[in-house]
């Protein structure tokens, strides 16, 4: 939205910082600086370095604030595993996911792809139609969207979780604005070798942007699998919640447990921190382009 | 497909455009557009989920206005903006800035601020509210004991489970402000700042001269965000408060969080479509606003 062509195509100088001017390297204010910022990002991940040692240590050893645990135990996460639930949660939010991601992506771009290259009349009203929507909160439509799922038995079921977030219209305006870099002639030249539309799309058009597709499948992974407030309402089989509704029920039960609770909370964080030190740059550079470019 | 054949090229791309637009039209329509209207009209309707749907005009909204619950929670709601996105600007901008000027572990150290915006909220908000609990369980009490501080109330006080609730929204949300800062920095052509260094302009008006301005549009975009984000949280009050939803006499309760409760607890779905029609009007009138107080001139 907020966009402006003062910041267009800056994803690229992300990793300027390796060009920059020397000279400054070896001054006191820039040890300090460089300790402060060390030291805030240490202070930064430590309450999740703290959830991860708590979920390591005994019942009696929780209320101790070293870092390390005095005899470090796996019997937590044996206790929660063992409980079961967690694996189909876990399976649950991945399926839904991924099914959402691969949806909305192809969706989101195919819509962009439409409205970046294709003269039609009434372009700009589905443009402006779609852009709209931007502007509904979920929470708006979250009444109706329970009645619509009562009324189609989509109530506790993957479809029911799923359905409201097939496609985006943030998507659809970020493709857009990536398929903007992909020249005409290029279509041009795969039209006149006979390929069809479909085919230019998908073959040719697509693989130009995957960078793009990229980033916006990071988000709405990342968006899926972290969502909460609709989960929570359309599901009412704990066989059928996702990790964030069911980690909410599991801590509700346990109650004082915290170490269990803290297994818990590292089960639903773990795998998304471990894609992220894996994928780091990209990661990194996906959000930057949703970012600015949305 | 001699229909077909028979079209120009022209005519042949409006038919693509339209077969490419089916699938999402229909979505749009039915899970985008039709809600929408839908949850205007049952604003002014009463519907308790089982029986019919009556109309009662704008009976929704003057119970609403009349109800100092909403007007406790609009201030709420209005806390989390007022000091969620000033708070959080300020840190990522202070800490963009100054990681842009660094570059032994330049890598690391994003990747360190950016690691909980990875997170999942839940899960941060169980984590969150082990370290508020009181002596001998939380984190922060059992840190303060140990210096000899009287232990904190945190999210069982009517002033301070508001911003304990916020810490970890803010905390999460850093990484991702940060990053966008940083590019908007990068963006920012070096020719400037060599002609500021030329000219002998000092760092401070530097900042305020030519980063802040040209930065305007990051600004603009990431207030935006930030705002939108906080009049709508939900996840992290939902989940620290889940023994007294909304935290003691209300104190942290967010419009969200009473939209929530007055449509999927007590089943009063006219009301509860009202206040979501004022959290719409909320957003709406907030991002307008500051769209229209930054823009460029």
């Amino acid at each position: 939205m907020a966009n402006s062509a003062s910041i267009k195509g800056s994803s690229a100088t992300l990793d300027v910082a390796k060009t920059m001017p020397r000279r400054n390297q070896f001054d006191i204010g820039q040890i300090a600086r460089w300790v402060l910022l060390f030291g805030g990002g240490i202070l930064m991940v430590l309450p999740i370095v703290y959830m991860l040692s708590t979920s390591l240590k005994w019942p009696h050893e929780i209320y101790n604030l070293s870092i390390i645990p005095d005899e470090p135990t796996l019997d937590n996460y044996v206790y929660v595993l063992e409980d079961g639930r967690f694996y189909s949660w876990f399976f649950n939010s991945l399926i839904i996911a991924t099914a959402t991601t691969v949806s909305a992506v192809i969706f989101d771009s195919l819509v962009g792809y439409v409205l970046c290259k294709f003269e039609f009349r009434g372009r700009m009203i589905v443009f402006i139609a779609i852009l709209s929507t931007l502007m509904i909160p979920t929470e708006m439509l979250i009444i109706p969207w329970y009645m619509m799922a009562k009324t189609f038995g989509w109530l506790d079921s993957y479809w029911g979780i799923m359905f409201p977030g097939v496609m985006t219209a943030f998507g659809t305006f970020l493709m857009k604005q990536f398929f903007e870099t992909v020249p005409d002639d290029f279509l041009e030249a795969a039209r006149i070798d006979g390929l069809n539309e479909f085919e230019i799309w998908w073959r040719v058009a697509m693989p130009m942007v995957t960078p793009a597709l990229a980033a916006l499948a990071i988000f709405v992974f990342l968006g899926n699998w972290t969502a909460f407030i609709w989960p929570l309402i359309v599901t009412n089989s704990p066989e059928l919640y996702t990790l964030p509704v069911g980690l909410t029920t599991f801590s509700v039960e346990q109650s004082v447990e915290w170490e269990l609770i803290m297994t818990g909370a590292a089960l639903a964080t773990i795998p998304t921190l471990i894609v992220f030190l894996i994928f780091q740059k990209y990661i990194i550079r996906g959000v930057v382009m949703a970012g600015l470019k949305g | 497909m001699n229909f077909y054949g028979a079209l120009t090229i022209k005519q042949k791309q409006v038919v693509w455009a339209w077969t490419f637009l089916a699938v999402p039209a229909i979505f749009y329509c039915l899970i985008r557009f039709y809600p929408t209207f839908n949850a205007i009209a049952l604003s002014f309707q009463e519907w308790n989920l089982l029986g019919a749907r009556t109309w009662t005009g704008i009976d929704n909204y003057t119970k609403l206005f009349a109800d100092p619950v909403f007007w406790k929670v609009f201030k709420n709601t209005f806390i989390y903006l007022l000091l969620g996105t000033p708070i959080s600007l300020l840190i990522s901008f202070v800490i963009a800035y100054n990681l842009d000027k660094v570059r032994f572990m330049h890598g690391t150290i994003r990747a360190l601020y950016f690691l909980p915006f990875m997170t999942s909220t839940v899960a941060m908000a169980w984590l969150w509210r082990w370290f508020y609990q009181p002596v001998p369980i939380g984190l922060f009490n059992n840190a303060l004991a140990t210096i000899g501080i009287p232990q904190f109330e945190f999210l069982n006080s009517t002033t301070w489970a508001l911003p304990s609730i916020l810490a970890p929204a803010v905390w999460a949300g850093l990484g991702f402000q940060i990053i966008i800062f940083m590019a908007g920095l990068r963006a920012i052509p070096q020719t400037y700042y060599e002609a500021a260094r030329i000219d002998g302009v000092g760092s401070w008006t530097t900042l305020w001269r030519i980063t802040l301005p040209l930065l305007k549009p990051t600004i603009v975009f990431l207030v935006v965000l930030s705002s939108i984000g906080f009049l709508r949280i939900f996840d992290q009050v939902f989940n620290m408060t889940s023994n007294n939803p909304g935290g003691p006499l209300n104190s942290t309760k967010p419009l969200v969080l009473m939209i929530y409760e007055t449509a999927f607890s007590s089943f009063d779905m006219g009301y509860a479509a009202a206040q979501t029609v004022v959290l719409f009007t909320v957003l709406l009138i907030v991002s307008l606003t500051q769209l229209y107080i930054m823009r460029d001139k």
